[in-house]
């Protein structure tokens, strides 16, 4: 055990920090803030899923209620956005606890739980393209306002850097949350339920607990996503790429793991991009939904292959090459 | 009168598309009952057997209702290989593995899709499309009648199979008590894989019954999905009867709410009965095992 | 001694079938209290429904006075009721340490401390050597340590140990004794169901005996084991005549008077 457990954390984010000082490109920036987006949906998404695991296959509802949130505060009623920031973590949140207390209270568990939050998704999805206060099928535009004040910056480094600010204090809340007694009592309930109730662990309230915690964080992506893109529709705040994307970063990079959302957001998105800039190069065109086939891909093979993900291949070749060290 | 017109002829509607999701729902809830997993692919699958139908008949010039000979052994052959050679080695036994790599199933199969026929809705022409028989002062659509009475059949032949053969006694063992199944010599990965493959053939049928009225997209099977789990819910996990029933039930609410609130949200509806079921009555309505 | 446990006629029903009835025992604190009974007697039952598991349908559970019969099994374990499961339950992705400590934060909120406790409560069990193991990789003897060392860490007043010794060779039961007589020494208060009979004799200092749903007898395990009603319930209508007409001519055979002590 180290005696300084929160120097990896520091070096990391300093490495994400000093990127955009060499890699300059608008192609890169993008790529890296929106990998940073993705990696804090996918951090809210571990906390439940990969240290409690509760596996939502839903989580599109937090990202949405914080995307339009952030973007209707504004919109609707002229708040300011680092005020609408936190008061739309907040009411992810509170979604968080009512879908927990629903879900959990009625023992949902394993596929039904996945089901029922999809189905809120969806819930939440069809609502908003039907309601004439979240802007119906039209969606929602955020009116262009350049100005720190405003949380638009027409440097895109500082978009970024505001991005990676959020992953780093959530890398250092989940690295705080797996050392603590609530993080050793999530993961007794992943392990077994039963186990840890004769242990005197309040598993209602525990689950609970990681649910309202995940959809803040997972709402913070939404609102760092309405104030990077200025638009937003149903699809796109509620729709299923953002839930499947939250849940297969996390199990790529190495399911209940601090590190393992970032690193299987960048693998993934990178993948992505690899994948459909080189079918557009062989084709001739882009071809929509080539990135996700393999993402489905990456998915099995990860369940069937490196039940850790990435980061637990790479600690075993890790380990293997010190092994074999004379 | 004519509101009451109206009315009947929305749920002729309801029951006739009712029919079609409780022959959807068969496999699913099949599927259930045996393997006591939930196929997350399901409506991927489906979207898969009604682009198959497509093909068949735009490339070979096949009626839907022909297509369905080839179609239905070809998708049990592809549901029994999927389970025998891809799901059962990757998730090595454990359910929560088993919902990961149906997504990931799912994920794959509607992304090909989109990549292959691009997001465009299509359709096909088939002489009978528009048809319709009168009964009484209702018209009733030629097509949705074949298919209300098809799926029947079908879900008659499929409880025909688990009583009455060989291999329905088997995967009835298995579904029971898959360990006593195995000692008694069952293959119970092959046992698996038949009932994988027998969810995935009446998907490849209920294609044919809904081409003639339905359009295909690459995402239309999540609009079918979630109402087929809707009904397994409310039906009772793992019940046939109970997947009828619900299957009928759930045509109507739709094609009612659908009539007196709007699309989309009737749709809604769909979706808070399922959420409902789930979370205060997760046996269904006539289910008694948990 | 008084009654740290107290049950007062509880029934447990499933529906039509009645589990438990009307059950009713004390377990004397300091003590080692056993509970059993042939299979399918109720013990797991009756159990469950004192560790808060299952809800009584009818009757009354009090520790130390308070009637807990409505509290939950988590917060049964905060008042300082701690139990193991027949079928042992362990974290299987943790380590054995992180197992043990997982019981240890009930009382410990720092890690520091919850980790240090889980250092001694393993060591005290014997899995000292195994603490950085993977809870998966544990025999079944380890297994059934790791559920003892779990509870433990607790810091339980009452250790309720369902069938701790079952599954383990007879050497293995061997080790395990002592462990189980320490905990006592240690203060704290046992109630074993246990179905190897050698090491209820051994262990207990009252036992109380279920078949089919109700307590048939109650005392020193000595009395107990003599008691006819006893020796029905395990062997069958009429044991116990038999056994005792047998005693009998086994007496008159060496000349001895019937009813002296079993060797």
């Amino acid at each position: 055990m180290s005696r300084q457990p929160y120097l990896p954390i520091a070096l990391v984010v300093a490495g994400l920090a000093l990127l955009p000082l060499g890699l300059t490109s608008n192609t890169v920036l993008n790529f890296l803030a929106f990998a940073m987006i993705i990696t804090l949906a996918a951090q809210g998404w571990n906390i439940l899923g990969g240290y409690g695991g509760q596996f939502s296959f839903g989580h599109a509802v937090f990202f949405g209620t914080g995307a339009y949130a952030m973007a209707l505060l504004q919109v609707r009623f002229g708040i300011n956005p680092w005020l609408a920031l936190p008061l739309a973590m907040a009411l992810g949140a509170g979604v968080g606890f009512a879908i927990g207390y629903l879900s959990f209270r009625a023992r949902l568990r394993g596929s039904y739980f996945a089901l029922v939050t999809l189905a809120f998704a969806e819930v939440f999805r069809i609502s908003a393209n039907a309601w004439g206060f979240t802007g119906g099928a039209a969606g929602v535009l955020v009116p262009l306002r350049i100005g720190a004040e405003h949380m638009q910056f027409a440097d895109k480094r500082l978009a970024y850097w505001l991005a990676l600010a959020f992953v780093a204090a959530t890398l250092a809340l989940t690295l705080a949350l797996s050392r603590s007694r609530f993080g050793a009592h999530l993961v007794a309930v992943r392990e077994n339920e039963e186990a840890a109730r004769a242990l005197g662990v309040d598993a209602l309230a525990v689950k609970l607990k990681a649910i309202t915690l995940s959809g803040a964080i997972t709402a913070s992506a939404g609102c760092l996503y309405t104030q990077k893109f200025l638009y937003l529709d149903a699809n796109l705040a509620y729709g299923p790429w953002i839930s499947v994307e939250a849940l297969l970063a996390p199990i790529i990079g190495g399911l209940g793991t601090v590190f393992g959302p970032l690193v299987g957001a960048v693998v993934l998105l990178g993948l992505g991009e690899v994948t459909k800039t080189t079918f557009a190069n062989l084709t001739g065109g882009a071809i929509p939904g080539v990135d996700l086939v393999v993402f489905g891909v990456l998915l099995i093979l990860c369940v069937a292959y490196a039940p850790r993900g990435v980061l637990g291949l790479a600690e075993g070749w890790l380990g293997r090459l010190k092994g074999t060290r004379p | 009168m004519l509101k009451l017109d109206i009315f009947l002829s929305a749920l002729a509607n309801g029951l006739m598309t009712g029919a079609v999701y409780a022959l959807i729902s068969l496999g699913l809830t099949l599927v259930y009952g045996v393997l006591h997993i939930i196929n997350f692919a399901h409506g991927a699958t489906l979207t898969a057997a009604m682009f198959a139908v497509l093909i068949a008949h735009t490339v070979f010039g096949l009626d839907p209702y022909l297509a369905v000979f080839f179609l239905t052994p070809l998708f049990f052959a592809l549901g029994y290989g999927v389970q025998r050679f891809v799901i059962n080695p990757a998730s090595h036994g454990s359910d929560s593995n088993i919902l990961l790599v149906t997504l990931g199933l799912s994920i794959i199969i509607e992304n090909a899709l989109l990549a292959g026929f691009r997001s465009d809705t299509r359709s096909i022409d088939v002489p009978y499309g528009f048809s319709v028989v009168e009964v009484g002062n209702l018209f009733l659509s030629v097509p949705k009648l074949v298919a209300f009475v098809a799926s029947f059949v079908v879900a008659l032949l499929l409880w025909l199979l688990l009583a009455r053969t060989d291999t329905g006694k088997a995967i009835r063992a298995v579904a029971k008590e898959k360990t006593g199944a195995a000692l008694s010599g069952i293959n119970v990965d092959h046992i698996y894989a038949v009932t994988f493959g027998l969810g995935a053939a009446c998907l490849a049928i209920a294609a044919c019954l809904l081409m003639p009225t339905f359009l295909v997209n690459p995402r239309i099977g999540n609009a079918f999905v979630l109402v087929a789990f809707t009904i397994v819910v409310l039906g009772g996990m793992g019940s046939i009867a109970g997947a009828l029933v619900g299957g009928l039930i759930i045509g109507v609410v739709e094609s009612l709410s659908g009539l007196y609130f709007g699309e989309s949200l009737g749709q809604i509806g769909i979706f808070l009965i399922f959420i409902l079921v789930l979370l205060f009555r997760p046996t269904g309505l006539f289910g008694a095992k948990a | 001694m008084s009654a740290l446990l107290s049950v007062q006629g509880v029934t447990k029903r499933f529906g039509g079938l009645t589990a438990v009835d009307n059950a009713s025992l004390d377990v004397a604190a300091g003590s080692i209290t056993g509970l059993i009974g042939p299979n399918g007697a109720g013990k797991t039952t009756l159990f469950t429904v004192i560790a808060g598991f299952e809800p009584a349908t009818a009757g009354k559970v009090q520790f130390e006075g308070r009637d807990i019969t409505a509290l939950p099994a988590h917060v049964r374990a905060v008042q300082g009721i701690a139990r193991t499961f027949q079928i042992v339950q362990p974290f299987a992705g943790l380590s054995v340490r992180e197992n043990i400590a997982v019981g240890a934060f009930l009382r410990h909120k720092a890690r520091q401390a919850a980790l240090e406790q889980a250092d001694a409560v393993g060591h005290q069990v014997g899995l000292g050597p195994l603490l950085d193991q993977s809870a998966g990789q544990l025999t079944v003897a380890g297994r059934k340590r790791l559920e003892l060392a779990r509870a433990l860490a607790t810091a339980p007043r009452l250790l309720l140990l369902d069938e701790v010794l079952a599954g383990l060779n007879p050497s293995e039961i061997r080790d395990m004794m002592p462990v189980v007589q320490a905990i006592r020494s240690s203060g704290v208060t046992i109630l074993i169901v246990e179905h190897v009979m050698q090491a209820v004799m051994s262990l207990c200092d009252t036992v109380h005996v279920l078949a089919q749903g109700r307590i048939i007898a109650a005392g020193p395990p000595g009395t107990v084991s003599r008691d006819p009603a006893v020796i029905e319930a395990y062997l069958g209508h009429g044991a116990a005549a038999r056994m005792q007409a047998q005693d009998i001519r086994q007496a008159e055979s060496r000349g001895d008077h019937p009813g002296a002590p079993h060797a």
